[in-house]
C-alpha cells in the first residue's frame, strides 16, 4: 500500500496564537480526526511540531565532514509554516486527498500531500 | 503513407493506449509498447492491408511488446511475474464495462494535475498528437512540453493517481476538470496567432472530437452535452471570425450565410435534449447563449432579452470578469450603452485586461463621449494581448479619430 505524507501548513501569523477555548476546539477536532482515521487504519504515524520559533536550522558548510553551522529559526521565513504531519496508508491519491481534507489543518491552512519514496530493493 | 491509415492509427491509438495503461498500470510502458506496435503496423499494413479489427491487432501486438520489455528489463522475478500475470490474462475488455478511454480521460484530467498538464496529456494520450504538435499548438518550446508531459506521467505513477472513472457522487468534483481541459483546448484553437495557423493542428476540431467522445461515453451527464453544444455552436461561426488579413470581425459584421448550419442544428438539438433533463449548468447556459447568437438571422434580430437572462444565470455559476464583461455587452444591446457602462464599473480587478477596456471604449463611443472612448482604447492597448486583438483595437482607435474629424467638419 502506498504511503503519503500529509504535511500540515498553517498561516505563520496564527502560529501559537489563540485563546484556550480555541485550542481546546482544535485539539477536539484533531482527536476526532485521529479516532476516525485511526479506526480506518489510515494513520501510520503523526506528530505535531512545536512552533517555528523553537526551530534550529543545521547546515554543514563545505559538504560531508565540514563545519556545522546552526541558525536560529526555520529554514525559510514564509507565510505558511509546517505545524505537523501524518503518514497515511492509502491505496491511491484520491483516498489520500479524501483523508487530507478531513485533517482540521486543511480548514484553516493547507495540507501538502506527498507520496513517500519507494526504494526498490 | 496514406492519410486515412495514419488517421485510423491515431484514432484507434487512443483507445488502445487506454487499454494498455489499464493492463500495465504504467503510462510510459504503455506508450512505448504502442509506439512499437504502430511502427510495425506502418510497415506491414500498406503491404498486407489493414486487419479487420485494427484496435485489437494493435492491442495484442503492443501487449506482447510490453511483455518483452518487462522481461528484458526486470531484474526481480517477483515483479516480472506480477506484470506478466496482469498482461497475459486473457480478455482485454475492462472488468467493469467502463470504456478505457473514459478512465484515461479522467486520469489525465485529475484535479491534482495543473490545467496546462491536463490539456497536454489529453491531447497526447487520447488525441494521439505528438509532443512536437502540442508544443507548436501552445507556442511552447518542445523540450518544455516534453518535460511537462514526462513529469506528469511520473506524478501519476509515483502519487498513485488512480486509473478509474469517478463514482457518480464524485462527478461534481471531478467533471469540471475534464470539461475545462477540453474547453481550453478549444479556445486555444480559436485564439491562434493567424500567421501560424497552417503550422498548427486544429485544436478546435480536436476539442470537438474529445467532447464528442465524452458525450458518447457519458450520454446522461448534461454538462457533457452542454460542452459539446457550446463548442459546435461556436465553431459553426469560425470561418467568419477573421477577415482575409487575419483581423477580427465582430459578430455584428460577420457574414451569416457562411455559418455552418449543420453544426448549429446539432448544437441546438443536443442542448434541447439536455435541457429537457432539467439539470442546468454553466456549459449548457453558455451553449444556449451561443445557440441564440448562431440562430439569429441578423445581429439586430438577436434575442438580447433571453441572452441577458442567460448571462445573469451564468453569473451565479461563474462570477468571473469574463462573464460579467460579456453580460455588460449583452445588457448594452438590450438597454443601451449607459447600462453597459454602469455594469462594467462594478467589475473589479479587470483593469489590466484589454477586453474590459475595449468594452468600456465601445460603450463610450456609442454615447458620443469620443475623447473618453479614445483614452479607453489607448488604455486597452497597454495591456497584454495577441496580435489579432491588438490590430483590431488599433483599427477601432483609428476609426474613432476619423469619425471625430468627420464630425468636426460636418
Amino acid at each position: 500500500m502506498p504511503k503519503y505524507a500529509a504535511l500540515i501548513y498553517t498561516p505563520a501569523d496564527t502560529e501559537g496564537q489563540g485563546t484556550p477555548e480555541q485550542w481546546a476546539q482544535i485539539m477536539a477536532d484533531y482527536n476526532e480526526f485521529g479516532e476516525k482515521a485511526g479506526a480506518a487504519g489510515v494513520i501510520a504515524a503523526g506528530e505535531a511540531l512545536e512552533p517555528t520559533a523553537t526551530a534550529t536550522t543545521v547546515h554543514v558548510s563545505g559538504g560531508k565532514g565540514g563545519e556545522t553551522l546552526t541558525t536560529d529559526g526555520p529554514f525559510a521565513e514564509v507565510k505558511e509554516v509546517l505545524g505537523g504531519f501524518y503518514i497515511l496508508d492509502c491505496p491511491d491519491l484520491d483516498d489520500a486527498i479524501k483523508w487530507a481534507s478531513q485533517i482540521p489543518g486543511a480548514w484553516h491552512g493547507k495540507i501538502e500531500v506527498r507520496p513517500l519514496m519507494v526504494f526498490d530493493q | 503513407m496514406s492519410q486515412p491509415l495514419e488517421e485510423m492509427i491515431r484514432v484507434e491509438g487512443g483507445r488502445v493506449l487506454a487499454t494498455l495503461v489499464r493492463l500495465t498500470g504504467d503510462f510510459q510502458l504503455a506508450e512505448d509498447a504502442l509506439q512499437e506496435a504502430i511502427l510495425l503496423a506502418l510497415q506491414k499494413w500498406p503491404r498486407t492491408g489493414s486487419p479487420i479489427n485494427p484496435a485489437a491487432w494493435l492491442t495484442t501486438t503492443a501487449r506482447n511488446k510490453a511483455l518483452d520489455q518487462i522481461r528484458r528489463e526486470s531484474r526481480r522475478p517477483a515483479k516480472e511475474e506480477e506484470a506478466v500475470r496482469l498482461l497475459d490474462a486473457g480478455p482485454t475488455e475492462p472488468p467493469d464495462g467502463q470504456d478505457d478511454r473514459l478512465r484515461l480521460l479522467f486520469t489525465v484530467c485529475h484535479p491534482a494535475l495543473s490545467i496546462d498538464t491536463r490539456v497536454a496529456l489529453a491531447l497526447r494520450t487520447i488525441g494521439g498528437l505528438t509532443t512536437t504538435e502540442i508544443a507548436r499548438a501552445f507556442l511552447v518550446p518542445e523540450p518544455t512540453m516534453g518535460q511537462r508531459i514526462s513529469r506528469a506521467k511520473q506524478k501519476i505513477k509515483s502519487a498513485h493517481i488512480p486509473y478509474r472513472v469517478p463514482e457518480d457522487h464524485e462527478l461534481p468534483d471531478r467533471l469540471p476538470a475534464v470539461l475545462g481541459a477540453i474547453y481550453v483546448i478549444f479556445t486555444t484553437g480559436h485564439h491562434a496567432p493567424s500567421g501560424r495557423l497552417d503550422a498548427r493542428v486544429d485544436l478546435s476540431v480536436e476539442a470537438i472530437r474529445l467532447a464528442r467522445l465524452l458525450v458518447d461515453l457519458m450520454p446522461d451527464v448534461n454538462e457533457c452535452a452542454g460542452l459539446l453544444a457550446l463548442l459546435l455552436a461556436t465553431h459553426a461561426r469560425h470561418r467568419t471570425r477573421l477577415d482575409e488579413f487575419g483581423g477580427l470581425v465582430l459578430l455584428a459584421d460577420q457574414d451569416r450565410t457562411e455559418w455552418d448550419n449543420a453544426s448549429i442544428l446539432e448544437a441546438s438539438s443536443l442542448l434541447d435534449a439536455a435541457l429537457r433533463r432539467r439539470s442546468a449548468g454553466p456549459y449548457q447556459i453558455q451553449a444556449a447563449i451561443a445557440c441564440l447568437h448562431s440562430a439569429a438571422p441578423s445581429y439586430s434580430t438577436t434575442d438580447w432579452e433571453q441572452i441577458v437572462e442567460l448571462y445573469q444565470q451564468l453569473e451565479h455559476y461563474l462570477p468571473t470578469a469574463v462573464v460579467r464583461v460579456n453580460r455588460a455587452a449583452a445588457e448594452a444591446e438590450l438597454s443601451g450603452p449607459q447600462r453597459g457602462l454602469d455594469l462594467l464599473a462594478t467589475v473589479e480587478g479587470a483593469h489590466r485586461w484589454h477586453l474590459w477596456w475595449s468594452a468600456r471604449a465601445d460603450f463610450l463611443r456609442r454615447l458620443n463621449r469620443t475623447d473618453e472612448a479614445g483614452e479607453a482604447y489607448r488604455q486597452a492597448l497597454t495591456c497584454d494581448m495577441n496580435d489579432n486583438d491588438r490590430r483590431f483595437l488599433e483599427g477601432r482607435l483609428r476609426d474613432l479619430a476619423t469619425s471625430a474629424d468627420q464630425a468636426q467638419r460636418d
